[in-house]
């Protein structure tokens, strides 16, 4: 469910990367690339449990799928986090350095 | 248990690579610009290794500090305690921490592929457009 939620949340954020291209100035791309490494290293994991449980891994208890998509939404959120302070940061379009020296 | 160690090892040595590269490249400003200027700087393409090995190794700390796996405090690893868990730590870093490190790794190299043929392609229009 994690690696589900994870490979969602990198689906949608490339959707949005592209549809901004060629312009990345909400730096979009940091939070693809975040989510889709995730996803791949999620993979790996997921094939590893497959190999020990084998056709169980498809079916979950629902209190460790629900606990795992706790754990999904929490890692977007996480990602979103840092990708807010890294824009914040970089600030791109110059929008918060003007905000906070507007009228010095 | 401890497998993002390995892609996060990777993204430290990557990333100070890239700086090295950076630096290198900085003393070399002064050399005219060639003709396969179209080309994505090579060290525009480490960093999208770089980001995807970074970005996955946070998130998949996270997961390990959410299963308790993880501790601020010494040692924090928790199978670092034990020898017993420390040797099966060990074993998933072998395993799946290569894993995910090599399976990162293949996906930028076809990343570069498909950029690879798309400057090609690029240079060649350029080239008929003379």
């Amino acid at each position: 469910m994690t690696l589900l939620t994870t490979v969602f949340a990198a689906i949608v954020c490339t959707i949005v990367w592209y549809k901004n291209m060629p312009d990345d100035k909400m730096k979009v791309g940091i939070l693809c690339f975040m989510y889709w490494g995730a996803s791949l290293m999620w993979l790996i994991d997921a094939i590893a449990e497959y190999l020990e449980v084998q056709a169980e891994y498809f079916n979950p208890d629902p209190l460790s799928m629900l606990n795992d998509l706790y754990l999904g939404l929490s890692v977007v959120a996480l990602g979103l986090i840092i990708w807010l302070a890294i824009l914040l940061v970089k600030d791109p379009k110059g929008a918060l350095r003007a905000a906070l020296f507007k009228g010095k | 248990m401890a497998c993002f160690l390995v892609p996060a090892a990777e993204a430290i040595v990557l990333t100070i690579a890239r700086k090295v590269m950076l630096k290198e490249k900085d003393s070399d400003a002064s050399k005219p610009v060639s003709a396969e200027s179209v080309k994505i700087p090579f060290s525009r393409k480490l960093k999208w290794l770089t980001n995807l090995l970074w970005g996955g190794s946070a998130l998949l700390a996270f997961e390990h500090v959410w299963h308790g796996e993880v501790t601020p405090w010494f040692p924090f690893l928790t199978a670092a305690a034990d020898p017993g868990d420390a040797a099966e730590m060990l074993h998933e870093m072998a395993t799946s921490g290569v894993a995910m490190a090599i399976l990162v790794t293949i996906v930028w190299l076809a990343m570069l592929a498909v950029t690879g043929a798309a400057e090609k392609k690029e240079i060649e229009a350029r080239l008929a457009a003379r």
